[in-house]
Order: C-alpha cells, then sequence, then structure tokens
C-alpha cells in the first residue's frame, strides 16, 4: 500500500470519532429532552413528600367540655431502599420488636414499595418515641410522621362517637383525597362530620441525600402546604348525663335517649351494651374490634338508631291522638274494658281518653284502633278498612313514626308503620280490622327504634311539632361558629292543640294518679308526663317508657328501653327514665336509695356483657 | 537543535491547548460541584477540589517543563521510558496498594501514583519510536511482532493488577498500527466479532448458527450463479468461523469473565434488571444526565450529584455532574470539544513530518479517543461499566499528570515540526 492511501486512512478513523460523537449526542438528546422519566426518577430520589398531617377537629359537650381530643403519636417510615442498619439487634429492641417481626415488617414494606416510605411501625406512643427519636438519625432508610390519635377523656357516648380507622381500599378508590394509611371516621359523629373534622393534609417537600439524611426544604418551601386543622364540632350532648346513663345502663341491656323538645338536640344517647371508645383506638384497635363484634351482646349495635321493637303501650298516645284528630272519638269516649278481646291487666273500665291512656286499658285501644280503621270512605259510602288504615298511616308518620329521622348520625333506621299495600301483599286472600288489630296496642307489624319514642316524647312535649333530633349544634372554632339550618325546622303533626292537652293530661295521671301505670316514676315536684309499655315479644318482655318534664315548658323528653326485662315499664324503664328527669332537671338525684335500687338491679336475662377493661389513663 | 525560547510559545498550538484548559477547568467546576457541601472554601486542600487544585497546578508545570525541553529527549530516551514504566509495572504488582479490588497504586501516605496511568504516555513513545525508525517496514512480519509485544505487555502487566479497564485502553493502538499499514480487515474482523458477540449473548445460539446457514448458504448460491467461479469453502470456512465463535461466546462467558463483568455485560444489554445491585450505578447515572435537561439543574444545584446517589461522581462517573447541573448543553459542548480535540490531533499527526511525530500523535488521539468513548458511554448507558477516568477532567492526580504529559510531549513536538531534524 502506498503511503498516499495509508494516509488517506484517516478520514476512516476521523469518521470513527464524528460517528461516536454523533452517537452519543444522540443519545443525550433521548435521556435529557426526550425522555423526562429521568426527572421524575432523581425528584424521587432527593425529594421526600412528607405529608402534614392535620389535627381533626375536637368534640364537645353542651356545656364545653372535652369529649374528644387528640394525641400525638408516631409512625415509623421505612424506605427499604435506603435501609442500612449497622446493628439490628440493637434497632429491634429499641422498637421491642423480635427480629422475626423486623423481617416480617421488612419484607411487606419490601412488597408494598422498594422506593416509595411505607409505615413501619405504627402508632408509637409519644413516651415509647422519645427513645427512638435520640437515635433515628444513625438508621439510614427510616424516618418517623407524627400522627394524632383520638382519645376520650370519660370513656363515654361510644355509639354516638364513633370511631375513626385506615381508610379502606374501597374509599380510596372512591375519594382521591384519601391515601393509604390516613384515618377516617368509621361510625358515628366521627363518620357523618368526616369532611368537617378530617381538615386538610398538607405536604411538605424535603430534599434528601443518598444516606436518607434530611438536608433542608426543597425550593425553600415554595411547594409546601400546611395542614388545615379541623373544625371542633359542639355537640348537644350533656356529659353529666351521659355519664350518669351510662352508669345506669352498665348492667342492662337496651337504650336511654333524652332530648331537649324545644330544640331536637339529644341531651344523652345510651345504647348498652356499649364500650370504652378508647378501646378502638391506637394499636389496640383492631385486637379490641375483634372483641367486641365476636362479643355476643353485640356492644358495636347501635340500638338507638339500629333496633327496630315493638313499641308497645307508649303507641297508645299516639292512638289516641289520632283517633282524636280524626273525631272517631271524642274525649269522654268510654270502652269497657273487655279482656275478650284482648288481655288487660285489673282495672276499671276507662271512661275518657285521659284514663284510657292512665290506666293503659288494652281492649280500649283495641276500640279506638277499631273505629280508626273501619271507617267510612267518602267516595264509596261504604265502611272500609283500607280507607282508614291509609290515613292513619299517613298520621302516624306526621309523628315521625315509619319514618327516618334525619339525625346527624349514620345508620339511622326508619322503623315500620304498615300501610295497605304491605297488607295486601302480606294476606293475598284480603284483609280486614281482626286480622290488623295488633297494631292498636303498639305490638304487630309497628317497629319504632328508640330514637323514635324520644322524638315522639317530645313531640307530645311540644304539642304538636318536633326539630329532627340531632347531635351537633354547631361547628367551626370557638370564635366563628356555624349552625345547621335543618335542625332549626319544626315539623308538624297538624293534630289540632286540643287534643295535645288531653294526650299530656292521660300523661300526667300515668305517673301522678291512682291507678296510674308508671307511679314508681313519680318525683313529687317534677310534674312527669309519661307513658309505660310493655312490648311483648319472643322471649320476656321488654320494659319501655317515654316521658318529658315538667308538663309545663317542658325540658327534657326521654325515652327507655330495657330489652327482656321480666317486668312492665312501670316496673323498670319508668323509674329509670325519672332518675333521667330527675338529675337533668334538679341536677342531682335527691332519691339516693332509689337511685342505688335501680343502679344495681340487673333485670335483663341471660345478660352476656362482658365488661371491658380500660386500657388507657 | 532546539535554540533559545523566545518565540516557541507562538509556534504552540493554541486549539489544542485551550481544549485542554476548557476541559481541565471545566473538570475542575464539576469534581468541585460533586463534593459541595455547602461549606468550606475552594482551598481547602483536605478536600478533592482543593486537592485536585493542587494537581492542576502541578501538571500546568510539567506541561511547562515539557515545552522548554529539547522535544529530541523523548524520542530519544523513549526505550528508556518504556522499560523503565514496565518495571514499575512489574514491581506495583509486588509491592502496590490495593484500592477497590484493583493493585495498581504505589502509596505514599495520603498520595497515591498508579503507574499504568503513565505506561500509556510510555507505549506511545515507544510504539512511536519502533515504527518511525529509518528502514523499518510494517510490512515486514518482524515489525508488527515489535509493535504488537510494545503493546500487549504493558496491557498484559495491568490486566495482572486486576484493572480491566485501564488493561483495554491499550487496545486503542490498534487505531496507530491501522494508519501505519494494519490491514483494514483487522478492523472489520474486530468490528465482526463484537456483534457476533452481543448476537451470542442475545439470542439462542443455535438460532443463531440456523440464521448463519440461511445466510451463507443464500449468498453462496447468488454469488455462485452469477459470477460461477466462487468456491464453496469460503462460505463454509465462514459460516464455521461465526458457528464455533457463537458456541465459544457462551463457553468464554461463563468461564473466562469474572461475576461482575457478566453481571455488567448483561445489564447493559438488558438481560438482567437490578437497579439495587450491579446495575445501580447505571440506573443512578442516567437519573442523573436525564434530570439535567435541556439547560440543566445549574452549577451546585443537581440533587442527584449533591447527595451522592452516584458513586465515583467526582472520578470515573464525572459526566453525570455534568450532565446533571449543565444539561444538554453542557453535556453536548463536552462531547463535542473531545471529538474536536481527537480531530485536531488527528490532522497535527498529518501535518509531522517526522514520522514518530506522526505517529506518537496518532497514539496520542487513540488514547483520548478509547477514554471518552468509553467513559461517557458507559455513564450514559451504552457501554458496560468500565471503570476508566474522562481524560483532563475526572478526579485525580496520576490520570491528570499523565494525559498532561501525554498531550504536551505532542504539543511540543508538533511545535518543532518545522525544524531540522
Amino acid at each position: 500500500m502506498t503511503n498516499k492511501s495509508l494516509a488517506s486512512r484517516r478520514y476512516v478513523i476521523i469518521g470513527i470519532f464524528m460517528a461516536v460523537g454523533i452517537v452519543y449526542v444522540l443519545r443525550l438528546a433521548y435521556l435529557q429532552i426526550i425522555d423526562d422519566t429521568y426527572k421524575e426518577l432523581a425528584d424521587r430520589n432527593a425529594l421526600r413528600h412528607i405529608t402534614q398531617y392535620p389535627s381533626r377537629g375536637l368534640i364537645y359537650d353542651r356545656h364545653g367540655k372535652l369529649l374528644v381530643y387528640n394525641e400525638a403519636v408516631y409512625d415509623l417510615m421505612v424506605i427499604p431502599k435506603q435501609v442500612r442498619l449497622k446493628d439490628t439487634n440493637e434497632f429491634c429492641s429499641l422498637l421491642k420488636i423480635s427480629r422475626e417481626d423486623f423481617i416480617k415488617k421488612m419484607d411487606k414494606a419490601k412488597k408494598y414499595s422498594y422506593y416509595a416510605p411505607s409505615i413501619f411501625e405504627k402508632q408509637i406512643s409519644k413516651e415509647d418515641f422519645a427513645p427512638i427519636q435520640e437515635k433515628i438519625y444513625e438508621y439510614e432508610g427510616f424516618y418517623a410522621q407524627k400522627r394524632t390519635l383520638r382519645y376520650y377523656p370519660d370513656g363515654v357516648a361510644s355509639h354516638v362517637l364513633g370511631y375513626i380507622g385506615e381508610v379502606s381500599e374501597g374509599m380510596i378508590e372512591k375519594n382521591p383525597y384519601y391515601k393509604r394509611g390516613d384515618y377516617i371516621g368509621m361510625s358515628g359523629l366521627e363518620k357523618f362530620y368526616e369532611d368537617i373534622l378530617r381538615g386538610k393534609k398538607g405536604s411538605k417537600i424535603t430534599l434528601v441525600d443518598v444516606h436518607n439524611r434530611e438536608k433542608g426544604s426543597f425550593a425553600d418551601g415554595k411547594f409546601d402546604t400546611n395542614a388545615i386543622s379541623g373544625q371542633n364540632l359542639y355537640s348537644t350532648i350533656d356529659l353529666e348525663l351521659q355519664k350518669y346513663a351510662e352508669k345506669i345502663m352498665a348492667n342492662k341491656r337496651g337504650c336511654i335517649i333524652a332530648i331537649e323538645p324545644s330544640s331536637g338536640e339529644v341531651l344523652c344517647f345510651v345504647s348498652a351494651p356499649y364500650y370504652d371508645p378508647n378501646l378502638l383506638v391506637g394499636r389496640v384497635r383492631s385486637k379490641n374490634y375483634k372483641m367486641l363484634s365476636e362479643d355476643i351482646s353485640k356492644p358495636l349495635f347501635n340500638r338507638v338508631l339500629m333496633a327496630e321493637y315493638p313499641p308497645g303501650s307508649i303507641f297508645k298516645v299516639a292512638q289516641s291522638l289520632i283517633a282524636l284528630d280524626m273525631g272517631v272519638i271524642t274525649r269522654n269516649t268510654g270502652f269497657a274494658c273487655d279482656k275478650g278481646l284482648v288481655g288487660c291487666h285489673n282495672h276499671p273500665s276507662a271512661t275518657c281518653v285521659e284514663d284510657a291512656i292512665k290506666m293503659s286499658c288494652n281492649p280500649y285501644f283495641y276500640r279506638v284502633f277499631q273505629r280508626i280503621v273501619q271507617q267510612t270512605n267518602p267516595k264509596t259510602g261504604k265502611i272500609d278498612s283500607k280507607y282508614g288504615l291509609s290515613l292513619w298511616t299517613s298520621a302516624a308518620k306526621r309523628m315521625g313514626f315509619g319514618t327516618k329521622l334525619d339525625i346527624d348520625l349514620p345508620g339511622v333506621r326508619s322503623g315500620y308503620i304498615p300501610d295497605t299495600a304491605f297488607y295486601n301483599k302480606w294476606y293475598p286472600g284480603g284483609w280486614n280490622f281482626y286480622t290488623i288489630y295488633s297494631n292498636s296496642i303498639g305490638q304487630g307489624e309497628v317497629g319504632v327504634n328508640p330514637l323514635q319514642m324520644a322524638n315522639f316524647a317530645a313531640l307530645v312535649a311540644n304539642r304538636g311539632w318536633y326539630i329532627t333530633p340531632h347531635i351537633v349544634r354547631s361547628f367551626g372554632d370557638d370564635t366563628n361558629k356555624r349552625m345547621f339550618k335543618k335542625y332549626t325546622k319544626k315539623h308538624y303533626s297538624f293534630i289540632a292543640s286540643d287534643y295535645w292537652d288531653i294526650a299530656v293530661k292521660g300523661m300526667w295521671g300515668t305517673v301522678h294518679e291512682a291507678g296510674g301505670t308508671a307511679r314508681r316514676a313519680r318525683i313529687d315536684d317534677i310534674a312527669i308526663c309519661g307513658k309505660t309499655g310493655t312490648a311483648e315479644n319472643i322471649g320476656d318482655d321488654h320494659s319501655v317508657f317515654i316521658c318529658f318534664a315538667p308538663m309545663v315548658s317542658p325540658k327534657i323528653a326521654v325515652a327507655v328501653y330495657i330489652e327482656n326485662a321480666k317486668g312492665g315499664g312501670g316496673s323498670w324503664a319508668a323509674p329509670i327514665a325519672s332518675l333521667i328527669v330527675e338529675k337533668y332537671v334538679r341536677g342531682e338525684v335527691l332519691r339516693t336509695e332509689f337511685e342505688k335500687t335501680y343502679i344495681e338491679v340487673q333485670p335483663c336475662q341471660n345478660l352476656p356483657i362482658k365488661r371491658q377493661i380500660k386500657t388507657k389513663k | 537543535m532546539y535554540r533559545g525560547g523566545r518565540n516557541i510559545l507562538g509556534k504552540l498550538d493554541w486549539g489544542i491547548i485551550l481544549m485542554y484548559l476548557f476541559l481541565v477547568f471545566f473538570g475542575w467546576m464539576n469534581i468541585y460541584a460533586a463534593v459541595y457541601n455547602g461549606e468550606g472554601s475552594i482551598f481547602d486542600f483536605s478536600s478533592r477540589y482543593g486537592k485536585q487544585l493542587v494537581w492542576i497546578g502541578a501538571a500546568l508545570l510539567m506541561a511547562l517543563f515539557v515545552i522548554i525541553l529539547d522535544p529530541k529527549f523523548f524520542s530519544q530516551t523513549s526505550n528508556v521510558i518504556y522499560a523503565f514504566f514496565i518495571l514499575l509495572l512489574i514491581a506495583v504488582l509486588f509491592m502496590g496498594s490495593e484500592t477497590k479490588g484493583a493493585k495498581s497504586w504505589f502509596g505514599v501516605g495520603d498520595f497515591g501514583i498508579q503507574p499504568s496511568e503513565f505506561a500509556k504516555v510510555a507505549t506511545a513513545l515507544a510504539l512511536a519510536k519502533a515504527l518511525s525508525g529509518i528502514g523499518v517496514d510494517f510490512n515486514d512480519w518482524k515489525t508488527k511482532l515489535t509493535a504488537i509485544m510494545l503493546v500487549t505487555i504493558p496491557m498484559l502487566l495491568v490486566f495482572l493488577q486486576n484493572d480491566t479497564g485501564s488493561a483495554l485502553v491499550f487496545g486503542a493502538f490498534v487505531l496507530v498500527l491501522f494508519r501505519e499499514g494494519l490491514s483494514s480487515y483487522v478492523l472489520i474482523f474486530g468490528l465482526v466479532c463484537v456483534v457476533l458477540f452481543l448476537l451470542a449473548l442475545l439470542l439462542n445460539q443455535y438460532l443463531l448458527i440456523a440464521i448463519f446457514f440461511l445466510l451463507f448458504l443464500l449468498s453462496w448460491l447468488f454469488f455462485h450463479f452469477r459470477y460461477k467461479k466462487i468456491s464453496i469453502w469460503l462460505f463454509i470456512g465462514m459460516f464455521a468461523f461465526c458457528s464455533l465463535f457463537v458456541l465459544g461466546v457462551d463457553f468464554l462467558f461463563e468461564n473466562a469473565l469474572g461475576q461482575h463483568q457478566k453481571d455488567r455485560i448483561e445489564v447493559l444489554i438488558g438481560k438482567k434488571q437490578d437497579f439495587q445491585g450491579v446495575g445501580y450505578n447505571v440506573n443512578q447515572s442516567k437519573i442523573a444526565i436525564g434530570s439535567g435537561g435541556f439547560i440543566g439543574k445549574g452549577f451546585l444545584n443537581g440533587t442527584q450529584t449533591k447527595f451522592n446517589f452516584v458513586p465515583e461522581q467526582d472520578t470515573d462517573f464525572i459526566f453525570c455532574t455534568i450532565g446533571e447541573e449543565w444539561g444538554f448543553i453542557g453535556s453536548t459542548i463536552v462531547v463535542v470539544v473531545y471529538v474536536l480535540l481527537c480531530i485536531r490531533l488527528v490532522k497535527m499527526a498529518e501535518r509531522q513530518r517526522s514520522k514518530f511525530s506522526r505517529i506518537y500523535g496518532y497514539g496520542v488521539a487513540s488514547i483520548i479517543f478509547f477514554h471518552f468513548f468509553v467513559n461517557i458511554g458507559m455513564t450514559i448507558g451504552l457501554l458496560p461499566v468500565i471503570g476508566i477516568p474522562l481524560p483532563f477532567v475526572s478526579y485525580g492526580g496520576s490520570s491528570l499528570w499523565a494525559f498532561t504529559l501525554l498531550l504536551f510531549i505532542f504539543v511540543r513536538e508538533d511545535a518543532s515540526r518545522l525544524e531540522l531534524v
């Protein structure tokens, strides 16, 4: 080969140089301009998004006493990729976990993500966290995240307050606000007012180096947002009354619910057996939840809202009002106590509506209901049970029965008031008064929940209207409280006020007059108007009582329902209701012996309540 | 003979020197950025950037020294220099200190010297000397053998130090030999081997052999009917070679390479994805460069760099810092400067009147190019991880000094090219 042709080989070599240069520039263009996944990956490397959890709103009672507050706990977060432990044993002993636990937790975190943080150990209390905090910088790949948990200073009103728990996958899909590990209200006020209580999460972006050490805030905090605290709830619950009611119900099964008639505000709300809400907080939550849900006495079941009881004789007050208003009876209508129609206890025949209520005469209300149902249909001019029943159904619904009371708690049921369509379906061969007469005395197909009973007591106390019972009066903070409009609206039953006076008089007699069924509820200086009920069912009768007091400008309306009490409304529910009335109206209970009796008594049979031991404080 | 230094500065090729200075100081800025932690002065000599400043100062002094030296000094003493460094390479095997698995350092306290870096200069000189003698004909097999010996001896010694990357650098001299008359087939053969190697790793070997069979059969048929006089044995031979090569690759890959080398190759060709283990460096390096975007994050603002996500980011992976903080613009400028530098070196070599200078010039261009090619190729994920520094830019005294000497000896030769030999 000649020297000249060899010299031209320089172009081959220069060509190689240029080719490599061009390939590299193209590659750089691809990496740096076209493909932008790397930008994101670099951010993921170096930026740590720390969620700033807002503190949840507090819940107060009607006098400003705390029902729920927050306490700081710490979640220990882990980023598996960055974990470098010098001494795993030391780390384990600091966290008080075993080596196996450590491996299990690590595997779980890795399974979730190698790069993204997940919770390694959750809800470490402030006390336990102090020694960890001192050393956490040594453990690469771990950092702490502050959270708040709910605590209940008195451990009462579990069924009102509800509880919070980690948000479910389903909820995360439905609402993108929630992220894995967030807390959400699962029941009670916590669930109903979730949007108000939760506040708004913030986020802070910090720079971290390869060893997971924080290197200051990203872009001087330009992209950081502060958490906005949740708003407080100012409830209508009277803490003292609530505690008192729970004390009475500690060894019973049933409910007590009290309402301030003029406002619809719920004063106390007990569904027994209940539980200490502190049990469903923190790390013991899942264990305790399992225990409570397996308890055959169903402490998690909210009887006030969800139970559907036969109302029993308390329904006679409603029957009287409906019949009077329909004009099928007058105040002085009398019916003989004919035990051939329906069973009754021994008492003189009632000669007026007040007496019938006072003595709770079953045959009397059999006749009353008969007159209600067997009315002449003005269209056909014939006696038509369907016509009568449909009038009755709508009148009962106007009293809050058979409709969902729009209380600010989740899960409320509507109860049941049968209508013609129901019986048409139930009795395809036809029906008439004689097939449905049990409803006359609050048995049969009528189903009522205790909230509706208390609401009915408030309705009578107000002589014709009620405001939907509610737990929360206002929300916001101490300087700016806002109200809910729907809890100021009066719902009328459209029954003339004269008739209410008759009912009130009868209820007063029930407690205060000779022959009344609730004489045990009598307090000399407080005029209580009440009505007993003894609801028949499988097993022993339920003992029922509704009342309000005082008779003039009532302050409280109460419903007490004691399950399987082996006795009528007069023997258990009425005296218990009178204790609630006295406690609230007088502020203290003077009848100490009487009080002791009814607190200690265990009327319910086979009461399988496991008493829960408080775990906190 | 060189007489006086009054006009030597005017004869220097300032284009090359400016590119050199640009790379050295831009390199230093990026070392500063890679090490920077928000405190300390730039003259903190306990820090890496402070030390590099000292190395740079010393390198400039060396450059100056080389320039005032008689240019004949290097051509006359090249064999002595070569012998001296070969001895050093042998000595380091016994007396050297070990860093990261490679026994390639002479350590004196905090200070270390890596003879393999200087051995490249010595080899370039010795090769130039051997091929430039009067009456030496490259086509003579003795010349070829001498040339190959001169390159392979230091290559093997460096390989024995367990510094595979630096050993491979000696392969760059193929370009010099090519210029001096090595058959083009050697380059083509080398390229074919690389392609076959990759194919053998990526595809099933038997499938490949079947493809080869079809390919060679079809081309033989084509040639046979078109030109008639073609020997079937040529095609059989090629087919046999390719098939054996493919089978051999598998064997070699499994038996001759170390696990970390196998991993690096498998990660590169995408057979293995392990961002936590062997793929970590390259992945983080690509993240750093890719996140720089078009204009970069700005000096000292690289998060990948500042927070040490990329290992070796002031030495072998210094290009990440450039890519992250200076973006596409900055990294392209660096690539372009390297390519221009190498092309300029080739052009300068071609204008030499002395054969020694020309061959040496090609040696300089080949070594710098090879380092640039492998180092940047590795950081942008086009080549496997081979730990060799980026010339003039990476942190390290030995590397900077060796490259400075390498370059300035040639600059000196070039400056005196018009003088009488």
